[in-house]
Formats: C-alpha cells, sequence, structure tokens
C-alpha cells in the first residue's frame, strides 16, 4: 500500500466533507455534525493506518474496524466508497426506500464489518474481535469510534473492564470527544469528566489529540499501542461541525439538514478550504 | 423410559466433547460456570472458555465479536439474564449482525423456581419469536439437548438454546431423527393431540398413558423448535385430532401456544384448542415441581384439560 501524504489525507477530508454533505442534502436526513466531527478520524485509519481492503475484506485476518457511534454513518460510507468497497454513486442511493445505505451502519454494505445504530454495543463487539484475534496469536488491529455521548451507556465500562482483563493491546478505542450530544453539552446532560482519568481507571493507555489535525492523528495512531498488555484509548477532541462555521458546536445539527442557501454557504466554505490547503503548499 | 441426567449436565459433557474436537470452539460465561455445568470444560480446556463477570450485555456482544474473529461460540447464562438484559445486544449484535452466536439459556423457565420471578424466564419464547433471524430451541431430553447443540455448532445463523435442572427421561430411540424446525412425533393417536415442548413434553406423555387408560388415544408431539415453528406437523396433528392441547414452561402469552394459535386460526383450521401454560399473573414460586403443580401443568392438569376439551367437541 502507497502511503498517501499528510497532505494528500487534508485533501481528502475536505472532499469527504463535501460528498457527505451532498449525502446528507440528497437524502434530506442525516447526522450532519457528528459526522463532521469524526471524518478525519476515519481518513487517517482508512487511508494511513489500518490493513483493510475490498481485497483482504472477506478475510479475518487483517485489520478491523467497529463504528460503534453508529449514527456517523455517512462518514464511514463516504470514505469507504473512496476506499474503493463500491462505486461512488451507491451514496446517491443513501437512506432512499430498499437501499442498503442506510441511517446506521450495516453489513449489507461491503465494508461495513458490524451493524450499529443502538449505542453502547460497539465496544463488545471489539473487545470480543481483539480477543479472538489474540487467541490465534494474529498481530492484526482492532478499531473502534465511541462518541462521547454513548459513554453514558453501562456496557461501554463492562467492555472496557474485559478489554483490561484480558490485556488487549491490539485494541484501539477512540473517543469523538465533540463535548455535544442532542440534547447540549455532555457536561451539562451527563457529566463525563474527568474522562481521561475514568479511562486510566479502566486501565487504558490513554493519549489525547486533536482529533481534526490530521499529523496529530497521523502520529497517535502510529504510535499504537500505547503501552505493552494495555488497550489504547484516544481521546480525540474533535470540533461537533468541523469545517463548516455555521454548524460547529451548535447542538441542533446533530441531525439537521441545511437549507439550499446554508448547503451552498458550506460548499463555498469547503472550496476556501481547499483553496488555502493549496495555496499553503504551492 | 429410562431417566437420564439434567440436559445442563448433557450440555456441559457435549460442548466439552465438541470443543476438545475443535479449538475454534469457544464457550463465553458470565459467572456462570458452575450453573452452566461448565467447571470441568474450564479445568480441561482452559483456553477455550471466556468469563466475562456478571455483565450479560457485554457478554452478547463479545460472543458475537468472537464470532466475528471466526470462532465457533456458546454464550453461557441463565435464560432470565441472557434474554432480557441482554436482549438488545440479541437483537442487534447477534441477529441482526447475522453472527451465528449459539445462546445458551440455562437453567430457563422456572428452573430457579423458587428463587422467585427475577429468576424466572417465562418470557424467552415471546421476545424471542418477535426477532427474526434467531432459531429457538427447547429440547425436551438429553438425545434432543444433544442434537440441537451438535446441530447449531457450524449452524449459519444464530439459535437460543433453553436448558433445564431437573434430570429428564429419554423419550427417543437412539436413531431418532433431530432437525432444526421438524417436530418430533412420540405417539399417535386419533383423539387428542398434545403439542409439547422442552421439560413439559414428559407431562404430556405421561398425560397421554393416563388417558389411554380411559380408552383415549393421544398424538405427542414434541416441538423442540419453537421457531421456527413445524407449521404442517401442527396442521396435520390438528386436522386429524378432536381437539389439541398446547403445553410449555413459559407464558401462556406469545410462546408456543400463542405461535400455534396464529397458525391454526390463519390456516382456516378450527379444533377445540388450549394453551397450557403458566398464566399472566404475579408467578407462584417454589420449585419447578411445585409451580408446575400449582399452574395444572401435570399429567393429571393435562388429562383433565383434553377430557373437558373432548366434551366441547362432542357437543360441536
Amino acid at each position: 500500500m502507497n502511503t498517501p501524504s499528510i497532505r494528500t489525507l487534508q485533501q481528502k477530508s475536505v472532499q469527504y466533507r463535501r460528498t457527505l454533505l451532498s449525502m446528507i442534502k440528497r437524502a434530506n436526513t442525516g447526522h450532519t455534525a457528528g459526522s463532521l466531527s469524526s471524518v478525519d478520524i476515519l481518513n487517517v485509519l482508512y487511508n494511513r493506518i489500518m490493513d483493510v481492503t475490498p481485497a483482504n475484506f472477506d478475510d479475518v485476518v487483517r485489520d478491523h474496524y467497529i463504528q460503534s457511534k453508529g449514527h456517523s454513518v455517512e462518514a464511514l460510507f463516504t470514505v469507504l466508497a473512496d476506499a474503493g468497497f463500491y462505486p461512488a454513486a451507491e451514496l446517491d442511493t443513501f437512506s432512499r426506500g430498499g437501499s442498503h445505505w442506510v441511517g446506521h451502519p450495516t453489513r449489507k454494505v461491503r465494508g461495513v464489518e458490524h451493524n450499529t445504530g443502538a449505542l453502547g454495543h460497539g465496544l463488545s463487539v471489539a473487545v470480543g474481535l481483539a480477543l479472538g484475534m489474540k487467541k490465534d496469536g494474529l498481530p492484526h488491529r482492532v478499531f473502534t469510534l465511541l462518541g462521547d455521548g454513548e459513554l453514558a451507556e453501562g456496557s461501554n465500562w463492562e467492555a472496557s473492564m474485559t478489554a483490561a482483563h484480558y490485556k488487549l493491546d491490539n485494541l484501539t478505542v477512540i473517543v469523538d470527544r465533540n463535548d455535544l450530544q442532542i440534547t447540549g453539552l455532555t457536561e451539562e446532560v451527563m457529566a463525563l469528566e474527568p474522562l481521561a482519568d475514568k479511562f486510566r481507571a479502566f486501565g487504558y493507555a490513554v493519549r489525547e489529540v486533536n482529533g481534526n489535525d490530521i499529523p496529530e492523528l497521523v502520529e497517535a495512531l502510529e504510535g499504537v499501542p500505547f503501552a505493552a498488555g494495555k488497550p489504547s484509548l484516544l481521546l480525540a477532541h474533535t470540533v461537533k461541525g468541523r469545517g463548516i462555521s455555521f454548524i460547529e458546536n451548535v447542538a441542533a445539527w446533530h441531525h439537521h439538514v441545511p437549507s439550499d442557501e446554508e448547503f451552498r454557504l458550506a460548499l463555498s466554505e469547503l472550496d476556501q478550504a481547499e483553496a488555502a490547503l493549496n495555496g499553503a503548499h504551492r | 423410559m429410562k431417566l437420564g441426567r439434567a440436559n445442563l449436565d448433557e450440555f456441559g459433557a457435549t460442548v466439552l466433547a465438541l470443543a476438545e474436537k475443535d479449538r475454534d470452539v469457544l464457550v463465553v460465561t458470565s459467572d456462570s460456570r458452575g450453573s452452566g455445568k461448565l467447571t470441568p470444560f474450564g479445568k480441561a480446556l482452559p483456553d477455550q472458555i471466556v468469563e466475562v463477570g456478571i455483565a450479560e450485555q457485554n457478554l452478547v456482544g463479545i460472543a458475537a465479536g468472537l464470532t466475528a474473529a471466526g470462532k465457533k461460540v456458546f454464550a453461557v447464562s441463565p435464560a432470565c439474564f441472557l434474554t432480557a438484559r441482554s436482549l438488545e445486544q440479541i437483537k442487534n449484535d447477534v441477529c441482526y449482525s447475522n453472527w451465528p452466536v449459539k445462546l445458551i439459556g440455562i437453567s430457563a423457565g422456572v428452573s430457579y423456581g423458587a428463587l422467585g420471578s427475577t429468576h424466572h424466564s417465562l418470557h424467552d419464547f415471546a421476545v424471542l419469536r418477535a426477532i427474526h433471524n434467531v432459531t429457538v430451541v427447547a429440547p425436551a431430553d438429553n438425545f434432543e439437548t444433544r442434537a440441537a447443540l451438535t446441530s447449531a455448532l457450524d449452524y449459519p445463523a444464530p439459535v437460543y438454546i433453553r436448558l433445564g435442572k431437573r434430570p429428564m427421561y429419554d423419550l427417543h430411540e437412539p436413531d431418532a431423527h433431530f432437525e432444526f424446525g421438524k417436530a418430533i412425533v412420540l405417539r399417535d393417536g386419533p383423539d387428542v393431540t398434545f403439542v409439547a415442548t422442552g421439560e413439559t413434553v414428559i407431562l404430556a406423555l405421561q398425560a397421554a398413558d393416563k388417558l389411554a387408560e380411559e380408552g383415549i388415544r393421544c398424538r405427542v408431539i414434541s416441538m423442540h423448535t419453537v421457531k421456527p415453528l413445524d407449521e404442517a406437523a401442527l396442521l396435520a396433528a390438528a386436522r386429524d385430532s378432536k381437539a389439541l392441547v398446547t403445553v410449555e414452561e413459559h407464558s401462556v402469552m406469545g410462546g408456543l401456544g400463542g405461535a400455534c394459535a396464529e397458525v391454526l386460526l390463519q390456516a382456516g383450521v378450527h379444533v377445540p384448542f388450549r394453551i397450557i401454560g403458566i398464566p399472566d399473573e404475579y408467578t407462584m414460586t417454589g420449585s419447578q415441581e411445585e409451580i408446575f403443580r400449582h399452574y395444572g401443568i401435570t399429567p393429571e392438569g393435562l388429562a383433565q384439560t383434553a377430557v373437558g376439551l373432548l366434551a366441547v367437541a362432542a357437543v360441536d
């Protein structure tokens, strides 16, 4: 696999935002803000970190990804299309009656490993996968992405205990810490802090990064496991709605579709971001 | 009939034998290896047993993940917790995601009768029947237990098997044929059909013995697979009989009896019909036998129900 440069990844992130916003606009439904906060993480995982391709997908012997925060499926579908799992034209069917590209991940879509959507499920499944790979002595890793709001589900903490108990250093848990959930700030709905300390206490080796910064994500994820004999926890501080000024940090955009005018503005902001990126590297 | 062992003991021995032949066979337990009769398994094959502690949601999610990693996984937990506490994991992580986990509900029904309703599973048929992509099985004896487990091993879809604690009589010839979704006719007769499942099948057979003394000849069907139901066997029995009684260690709502009623009525087959199970009330507690007796789930009670239905049939 040829390793894409940081700049290529940054360009992809802009294009992914364009694609996922177009999907949501066309379908007139979708989880806009969470997809924008997490898409940089997925970009780095699929293009730089994980050994998962359409060619090896049917084999267990490869890296694995479970998206526990299933509502950010638009980001996942966008990245999988770019990775060649299916033609990008399939994204036009998103949320259409009878399409497999529904509002949460399902295995009917090639590249999706597990059906999610109900929160607090992905980590247990990822722990099972990581344990199974360890039992077979496989060197491959399991990655899972959790939302911060979903951490109120107790099953996450059951699974965390198991991950530490079985010393699953082939497991990397990434938390999309955008501080918002559908009702408002996580700290007002159900306080999570001190979150890094909680994860440390549960037995993870913890690192914190800016989860919308490609170089920081690459550096951190290339460094897993963070400690031998421990599961890795990457607390990725992100901005919900990242990349579109009027969507950033506004709870109402959790599941909100841009108007025609907002969509035009969003695309123009992305054009500017792309121009700035190209200018910076000229 | 020879008295065998508890279906749970048969489970422990069978799954150990399967795992000794195949290192991909794993059991996952939630502090339940003792009640699941898996202590010998844990000693013999420590690398093939996964303990998750008292965390049933996690148990089922991990079982799905291990299956995704290519393992053949028996997820073992008391039926009362497995099918209630972890119902969403069963629905989404196992059934919807289509990982062929073998869900083993131990000490099912009122096996833990005296421990109170927290420990009863009288809802499991009903809730699992309404979830797509799971086969629901209640073995009646050691043979059916062994056959169900062996069939589940490489079955390409999720299976739920519920097992009890009480020693069971051997009901089958050693060469009997077991297949998910295919009822086994244990006895034939033209008057009354008992369609029973799990640990109540023996009671239906004993009721048939009593009725035979009065010249009433019964068909007794072991409907070991509650879902998918063997509709053909049921419809044939209803057409051939003057009355039909269903028997189960489950609520009378949504279980075997409800499933049979759905099939019969929609097929336009009308026969005097009763559902025998645990009524919709604050369940009395006691041993499984005491609870069965309280609710008329006994050879005498079933025979009496059948005689009453035959009287209705005669008037019609």
